[in-house]
């Protein structure tokens, strides 16, 4: 199976390593990976803050980049709903400004081969246990466009219970927002770092060494929070985890 | 106190002012969370809830669509049982209707029944203008009133106030407003309503006009409906000579049997009960019961602008539960003052910048008093997909556009202040139509990354005031894939 890695703006600019990770995990699985140098941004910056008309030509690039593919996988919950959520949305509204079918037509085909990476990993290629080893304790944090936008479920935590050598503990409130929310954590910064602090004191009550996430945009906050409050604990993608092995693992 | 609330500050420095007061965080939090997880169990316990929340997000559609004739059917079931009906077309007029019909009774009191409708237009303050005085008889509603305060939660007005603060409230000011407080008030729950029961009991026995809104209005019947905790709405309703009801015109539904719907939804919903305590209905007037008068007063107010907007007019299927509240993260920090509205949290983030427009600094910071975490859309008996209607509204803030205002089709101009977020939007948007120019933007900075400050300037600086910047890596993604062909060549 050949599929295309969507990693995100912010991945490839700020995150590399865990591009990295989807590339070692999905190969690892007998997928081949490619990263189409084509691909730039989904456009959920532009289309969430009401730059909706900026965000179009992004949709329509997106779809273009990604249109030959079997599948699209993407490291990022809110990126993955952005497509699968907020394209046909997009269509519909061009089609109710009497602007025609055009973009709804050219972002149809790349919507339902669109996955999360977890999701992915459980729906398209049948597997909870990737053959994973990450010998620490960890909680998970459900991010809000994983859980409710693409209905995530448990199939993060169905992937983590099955990697080797993780504990993996309950977060209180994990279903609670942390607070980042793209410009949000800008725009009404003290609102967003009250959340923030709740987020990281409640992930430090479980005494893990590591909170995981799949969406780095809200790690990056989260983790930022940890940094500034001195928490005893640490950010980390789920990719990285699923990556990690005994004779390549990840921190 | 106004119910417009002009002249609030923007909604990020009223929230933050919110965010520091620690008596307040913490009363919401307790009560915020209390009533949230009730509320989860009592929807668990219906096993068609899922059917339940769509039927009543059609019934309100369907009426919606339809909201005209429904009107009208409901002007000739309350006319012919007996009622008046009176339309304003905005709250001055629906004050100016109210005063009327008080000053034709010859009286200068009346007794209020807890209504949104009628804070929104500021009623009480607009009776008062007219020497008339208006006691809020809800428990929650008459600690606001006497504490000079304004109401910071739909169901529970009083959310950000402790037992020892009302307390306060009730020795002091309750003697001012009739019978004072009975002496060595303690703060245990008992006492405080007791002695609220002795307060409000001398007004309920002496007023002959009673003020309400309505929950629902059956256009079949001509029916309104009032579903409350504690009673002292019935009395209102059931005691004065006159009644006169203040109702936004989009609290109708067609016929009798789509109140079932609602009488589930609702009162689960809003305070986690299977059925509210009291649920008071009644149709014009009965001869020898209840009051001899009853007047009609729909209310427009915004609301058939708001029906004209496609996106936007789903905020008006609104049941006014609270459920979106409770469980708001924002509302939960920044407290229902800070949203400048008798609507806060979620729903008061849409409902208010489209019933009064983008205008305002408050206004216009509306749509942005969110993350979009979608939990209030998740608990929303009537499925409004408020994010949807959030990010809609931003985008009337940012980039102006079409609108329905006071009837009128007009192109709203972008909100002021926005102009370097939009030229920053546009330029992201061309980079990352090219993705040549992002690479070597990435590149750029990569290779200047130890220089880079650990605090942003200008806006980005409320980031970098409260939480680290993570630091570039020495390559973007697209670099080392290039270079190493996806890592099938050296690391
Ligand atoms: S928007 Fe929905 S959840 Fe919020 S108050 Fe209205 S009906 Fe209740």
């Amino acid at each position: 199976m050949r599929v295309a890695l969507f990693l995100t703006c912010v991945n490839d600019t700020l995150y590399p390593e865990t591009g990295k990770a989807v590339v070692r995990l999905l190969t690892r699985l007998g997928v081949e990976v490619d990263f189409p140098m084509g691909q730039t941004c989904c456009g959920q910056a532009h289309y969430n803050t009401g730059y909706r008309h900026e965000a179009e030509p992004l949709a329509r690039r997106f779809a273009e980049v990604f249109g030959e593919y079997e599948a699209v996988v993407t490291p990022s919950g809110s990126c993955g709903a952005m497509v699968r959520e907020l394209y046909p949305r997009m269509g519909e509204r061009a089609r109710a400004e009497g602007r025609g079918d055009s973009l709804a037509r050219t972002v149809a085909p790349v919507v339902p081969k669109t996955y999360e990476l977890t999701e992915f990993l459980v729906d398209v290629l049948g597997v909870t246990d990737v053959g994973a080893w990450y010998p620490h304790t960890v909680t998970y944090h459900p991010t809000c466009h994983g859980l409710r936008g693409l209905a995530l479920g448990d199939r993060p935590r169905r992937l983590l219970e099955a990697v080797a050598g993780l504990d993996l503990v309950e977060l209180p409130g994990a279903e609670e927002c942390c607070g980042f929310g793209g410009t949000f954590a800008v725009k009404n910064a003290a609102v967003s770092a009250a959340m923030g602090t709740d987020k990281v004191r409640s992930a430090e009550s479980t005494g893990a060494e590591v909170l995981c996430a799949a969406d780095n945009s809200c790690l990056m906050h989260i983790g930022g929070t940890m940094t500034r409050l001195r928490a005893g604990i640490r950010p980390v993608h789920i990719a990285e985890i699923l990556a990690s092995t005994e004779e390549d693992p990840a921190l | 106190m106004s119910g417009t609330f002009v002249g609030m500050p923007a909604f990020p420095e009223a929230a933050r002012a919110a965010v520091d007061d620690a008596t307040l965080r913490g009363n919401l939090r307790h009560a915020t969370h209390t009533i949230r997880a009730k509320r989860a169990g009592a929807v668990a316990e219906l096993a068609d809830w899922a059917e339940l929340r769509e039927a009543g997000r059609r019934i309100k559609d369907h009426t919606l669509r339809h909201l005209d004739r429904y009107l009208e059917q409901l002007e000739a079931s309350v006319t012919a049982a007996g009622g008046t009906v009176h339309w304003a077309a905005d709250a001055d007029e629906a004050n100016r209707i109210v005063a009327r019909l008080v000053e034709e009774t010859g009286e200068s009191e009346v007794v209020k029944v807890k209504s949104m409708a009628t804070q929104e237009i500021g009623l009480n303050e607009a009776l008062e203008a007219e020497g008339i005085r208006a006691y809020e008889t809800d428990l929650a509603e008459l600690i606001v009133q006497l504490g000079k305060d304004r109401p910071s939660h739909i169901l529970v007005p009083a959310i950000h106030r402790n037992r020892g603060e009302i307390r306060e409230i009730f020795a002091h000011e309750m003697a001012a407003w009739g019978r004072p407080a009975p002496e060595n008030l303690t703060d245990t729950p008992a006492d405080l309503a007791e002695a609220a029961r002795l307060h409000l009991r001398e007004k309920f026995l002496r007023a002959r006009v009673g003020v309400s809104g309505a929950n629902f209005m059956v256009a079949e019947t001509g029916t309104l409906v009032v579903v409350e905790s504690e009673g002292n709405g019935r009395m209102c309703l059931t005691l004065p000579e006159t009644l006169i009801s203040v109702v936004g015109i989009e609290k109708i539904v067609p016929t009798w049997r789509d109140l079932e719907v609602f009488l589930q939804t609702l009162p689960r919903s809003s305070t986690a009960e299977r059925m509210n305590p009291y649920t008071s209905m009644w149709t014009g007037t009965t001869d020898e019961d209840g009051p001899r008068a009853f007047h009609l007063v729909l209310l427009d107010n915004g609301r058939t602008d708001a029906l004209a907007d496609q996106v936007g007019r789903q905020a008006l299927r609104c049941i006014r539960c609270s459920a979106c509240l409770n469980v708001c993260p924002v509302y939960e920090r920044a407290g229902g003052h800070a949203y400048g509205s008798v609507y806060p949290g979620p729903i008061g983030a849409i409902l208010s910048p489209q019933l009064r427009g983008t205008g305002s600094e408050i206004d216009a910071s509306l749509p942005y008093a969110s993350s979009l975490c979608g939990a209030c859309y998740e608990v929303c008996p009537v499925a409004i997909d408020i994010p949807e209607v959030l990010v809609h509204l931003r985008e009337r803030v940012v980039e102006g556009g079409p609108a329905v205002r006071g009837g009128n089709k007009v192109v709203l101009r972008p909100a002021k202040g926005h102009a370097a977020e939009r030229a920053a939007m546009r330029a992201a948007a061309w980079a990352f139509g090219h993705p040549g120019a992002l690479g070597t933007g990435q590149r750029l900075a990569s290779r200047s990354r130890r220089l880079h400050p650990r605090t942003l300037p200008g806006p980005g600086r409320a980031w970098s005031h409260t939480r680290d910047l993570p630091t570039l890596p020495a390559e973007p993604f697209r670099d080392w894939w290039q270079r190493t062909r996806g890592g099938k060549d050296a690391k």
